[in-house]
């Protein structure tokens, strides 16, 4: 029998709509993957029974000649801090453990009306915080290319679902790498749009002016699908832009920089394959050269400082009162069960309370989270005046390899620094993307991170796909 | 140094049909608990924010009405702290501290005869929900409960300076600002806890103190009183007055110590980053102004230069817009402005019992409407009853709601009109009221008050015509 679960989004609904194939075929194919490979790599935290359900539905259109959506029977994982109707949406936290949402988020919603399936919810670090999917209350994802490895973070189980081919594609979110960073390490494509240009209703907010839902897949391609349903307008996220744009995948010349900073900071390999993808680029008849942005030197403080002022306000209606898990209240003075209930947050998100609640103290105030607003108003500049000299920006995604399960957890500074070259386009709310670049001497993958102006996603998703073409890394591990 | 009052006025804006951020409605009272209530605004996660435009309309036309500057573009905060009636742990409101982004600041208002009182601010902002303790109060309960039904209600905080010195002044200013939120017709104030304030009081210099829980406006002035008097008596026995939080007892018309320690609290208050800043513009103002309902100030002046009313008439007329419309509504049936107004302003009022005056709810308990006092005062002016039994049948058309002319025709069917029996009625009254015989002899019209007790004795059954035709013979024969 065929091996369905390797299909790309094209495939998939190319075969399901022409009924080579059915969805249910397809989404059974996906099931006994998932349950052959799980015990090594724990991407998901809910599986979906009710997948199949949804995959007859689907089947059922086609025979009856109904319309179907431009996914139809392409099957998603959803990151698991994204709220899906009816299914338990935990945030990978003890806090949300009975948690079952009233209600699709906006992008749930439009992948279904697309005629996608929903197969279950990833793994992710608590509330999105960490670059590991090691701060699970589910245990830790392992990365398909080494289960010693962390498969990045927090989306890790999104990614290591699509490297594992457990799914066609997932979202994941990203509020400083989050879909990036696991992209890169499990050798995936991943993409964070333009703030604003997906809607967030329906996204479990860790840092709200940061973030963006993203999805991941094994090619350019099948993200871009998938962007062509999330993105655009909606009237239930005041953040969001007009309009609902369509994307292709078009070749063209562009002017390609290299930002110095990002590549002198990484591992050696890292930046070898990252030197190297210039010359692909150049191959396709681009433009390149090496430029520098000083002030990303002030992206990362700035980036901590703003995420967990907004996290720890965020967090705060976290206090088991209306929902969360099994805790009595009865017997206490409120004050007390709050401090009772919240004390099961895990370490590292109360880390970034605790930081966060410190940077907007008052008298500290102008002294952290104002600057960290000046030192991204900088940023923004410094970005812009150079996206008039350059079509897209380049550099690695991470700036090393993905190291051993375990590595950084006791060492909060070492683990925050691994998203210095992620956090630039959160602050700056500009596109971009990670593409598999390569790999390691190890066989570790490497990322090649493209960003663009904001709302040039079309120039991205062109970058990225000439560059995927023409450097011809995109494979599977062996499982 | 003398007494210095500042009031923190919260006023909901029930003119709106649903709440701030989300479609539920804003007709919460009496409703089941936690009914109206959707994941927005009970914070589910993942919600988001989405701001109710015309509540921005709302609060920036009292902003206006209370002459202050509308910033060109307003902005939103969190005010983050712990509290069970709080969905999200913190409070959607503004905050000028980094900025001026309320949507009021810098107005004046005069009130009274010539008072002024500086406002602060003005800001726009959500209710909480609320709690229920299970036996009333906190002391004696074993448990409470929260309904959160009440929670996203907008609500407008008014922040005055503290330029008041006199409690009845605080009662003035309040009366004022009542009859303003009426006109514009934003919020019912008749409406349970649709009107609530906070006072601050010190004395002679000293520190402030704060009182919240003031349920009314009718209860402000009284705790003004007591707090004064308790600052006052604690100065003279050199008892040190504490800057702190006090809480009214309504029920005890005290104020008195919170319970919950509540020290200086540290708000954390940041940009709310769901909301973007919203840009009103320079023309917003202008556009605003002629499309405001008529204010109590400008139509006083109308009621003085256009319908002749004396100024007093004309302010207790707009003090209260039930009353004013009631007597708008009566010209239209009977255009003679200052007789209706006399009537209403002198008479009416004063079968209003002093439970609905201080509730400001003047005509609810009488059964009258613009007809009958139309009615009425045809009736006067055309001679078809004289003012004193005019008088007599309003007292019974407010109980019965019956229109004048019937009540008139009732007394008529009971009518003495035998002028033997009439006659015998004054013979008492001259020699009962022998001094005032002596003065209406030189006084014609003192024989009013003869024939008002002509009709005290006969129970209003007399002929008045007949009466005063017996009196003033009398008066002449006994010369």
């Amino acid at each position: 029998m065929q091996s369905l679960y390797r299909l790309g989004v094209a495939e998939v609904v190319q075969g399901v709509t022409s009924r080579e194939f059915s969805a249910e075929e397809y989404i059974h194919q996906l099931l006994e993957r998932i349950e052959r490979v799980e015990p090594k790599i724990n991407a998901f935290i809910t599986v979906s029974k009710s997948s199949i359900d949804q995959a007859r539905i689907i089947d059922r259109k086609i025979r009856d000649g109904e319309k179907v959506g431009p996914l139809a029977g392409v099957v998603v994982a959803i990151k698991d801090n994204i709220c899906t109707k009816g299914m338990r949406t935990t945030c990978a936290s003890k806090m949300l453990d009975d948690y079952v949402p009233p209600y699709d988020a906006t992008v749930v919603d439009r992948l279904q009306q697309a005629g996608a399936i929903v197969i279950g919810k990833t793994n992710m670090d608590e509330f999105g915080m960490g670059s590991t999917t090691e701060f699970s209350r589910h245990g830790a994802t392992r990365n398909p290319w080494d289960i010693n490895k962390v498969p990045g973070g927090s989306s890790g189980g999104s990614a290591a679902s699509v490297a594992a081919l457990e799914c066609t594609v997932s979202l994941g979110s990203d509020t400083g790498g989050s879909v990036r960073c696991p992209a890169s390490f499990c050798s995936v494509v991943g993409f964070k749009p333009t703030y604003g240009l997906v809607s967030r209703y329906g996204l479990v907010s860790y840092a709200n002016s940061l973030e963006q839902i993203g999805p991941l897949g094994k090619t350019v391609s099948d993200v871009a699908s998938v962007m062509n349903v999330i993105a655009g307008f909606d009237e239930k996220d005041n953040t969001t832009a007009a309009g609902r744009p369509s994307y292709s995948v078009d070749k063209r010349p562009l002017r390609v920089g290299l930002v110095k900073e990002f590549v002198e900071g990484a591992d050696e390999q890292v930046s070898k394959i990252i030197s190297n993808s210039l010359d692909v680029f150049a191959k396709v008849g681009c433009q390149c050269e090496e430029t520098s942005v000083a002030s990303v030197q002030y992206a990362l403080p700035s980036y901590y400082t703003i995420a967990t002022a907004e996290a720890s306000s965020n967090l705060a209606r976290y206090d088991n009162i209306r929902y969360g898990f099994d805790m009595n209240p009865e017997g206490y003075e409120w004050n007390t069960y709050f401090s009772k209930a919240r004390s099961n947050f895990g370490e590292e998100v109360k880390r970034r309370i605790i930081t966060g609640s410190y940077v907007l103290s008052s008298g500290y105030y102008g002294k952290y989270y104002l600057k960290a607003q000046q030192a991204r108003s900088i940023l923004i500049r410094d970005l812009k005046s150079l996206f008039k000299k350059y079509d897209v920006l380049v550099g690695p995604t991470m700036p090393i390899l993905p190291f051993n399960m375990g590595e950084k957890v006791d060492n909060p500074l070492t683990m925050y620094l691994v998203d210095v070259d992620t956090v630039v386009a959160n602050l700056t709310g500009i596109p971009a993307i990670s593409v598999p670049a390569g790999f390691a001497r190890n066989g570790m993958p490497v990322g090649l991170q493209i960003m663009a102006d904001a709302f040039c996603e079309q120039t991205l998703i062109d970058a990225a796909s000439m560059f995927e073409t023409e450097a011809k890394v995109q494979r599977s591990p062996e499982l | 140094m003398q007494t210095k009052i500042g009031l923190e006025i919260h006023c909901q804006l029930t003119g709106l049909k649903s709440k701030l951020f989300c479609s539920c409605g804003t007709d919460y009272r009496g409703k089941e608990p936690n009914s109206n209530v959707c994941p927005t605004c009970l914070g589910l996660p993942g919600t988001l924010p989405l701001l109710n435009k015309k509540a921005v309309e709302f609060a920036s036309m009292i902003s206006l009405a209370l002459d202050c500057r509308v910033p060109e573009e307003i902005m939103f905060y969190r005010k983050n702290y712990f509290y069970p009636d709080l969905p999200k742990n913190f409070q959607l409101t503004q905050y000028n501290a980094y900025g001026i982004t309320s949507i009021g600041v810098d107005g004046s208002l005069q009130y009274g005869d010539d008072k002024v009182a500086r406002i602060r601010r003005v800001q726009l902002e959500e209710d909480p929900g609320r709690v229920v303790y299970e036996s009333g109060s906190m002391e004696k309960s074993l448990y409470a409960l929260v309904d959160y039904n009440r929670a996203g209600i907008p609500l407008v905080e008014i922040v005055t300076e503290p330029d008041f010195s006199d409690p009845k002044d605080v009662r003035l200013f309040l009366n004022k600002i009542t009859s303003i939120v009426e006109h514009l017709g934003v919020c019912d104030t008749k409406l349970e806890g649709s009107v609530r304030c906070d006072v601050n009081v010190s004395v002679q210099g000293g520190l402030r103190v704060e009182i919240k829980n003031v349920g009314s406006f009718s209860e402000a002035e009284k705790a003004v009183r007591y707090e004064i008097a308790r600052q006052k008596t604690m100065v003279s026995r050199n008892i040190e007055v504490k800057a702190e939080t006090r809480h009214w007892d309504d029920a005890r018309k005290i104020t008195k110590e919170s319970r919950s320690k509540e020290e200086e609290q540290d708000y954390r208050y940041f940009p709310e980053p769901d909301i973007p800043a919203i840009t009103l513009g320079k023309d917003f103002v202008l556009s605003l102004k002629p499309s405001m309902p008529e204010l109590p100030d400008a139509r006083k002046e109308r009621f003085i230069s256009a319908l002749g009313l004396s100024p007093h008439v004309a302010q207790v007329l707009i003090e209260n817009k039930e009353l004013a419309d009631f007597f708008e509504l009566t010209i239209k049936l009977y255009n003679s402005p200052k007789e209706v107004a006399n009537w209403i302003v002198t008479d009416l009022i004063s079968f209003v019992d002093e439970k609905d005056r201080e509730g400001g709810n003047l005509l609810a308990g009488l059964k009258v409407g613009p007809e009958h006092i139309a009615e009425l005062a045809r009736m006067v002016e055309q001679n078809t009853v004289n003012r004193t039994m005019a008088k007599q049948i309003l007292g019974q058309v407010v109980r019965t709601g019956e229109m004048p002319s019937v009540v008139a025709r009732k007394s008529q069917a009971t009518r003495i009109a035998d002028s033997s029996v009439i006659a015998d009625a004054v013979e008492a009254v001259f020699k009962a009221e022998q001094s005032a015989v002596a003065d209406a002899r030189q006084n014609p019209n003192a024989a009013n008050f003869l024939l008002g007790k002509v009709m005290q004795l006969t129970k209003g059954r007399a002929d008045p015509k007949t009466a005063l035709e017996l009196i003033n013979k009398k008066l002449r024969e006994t010369t």
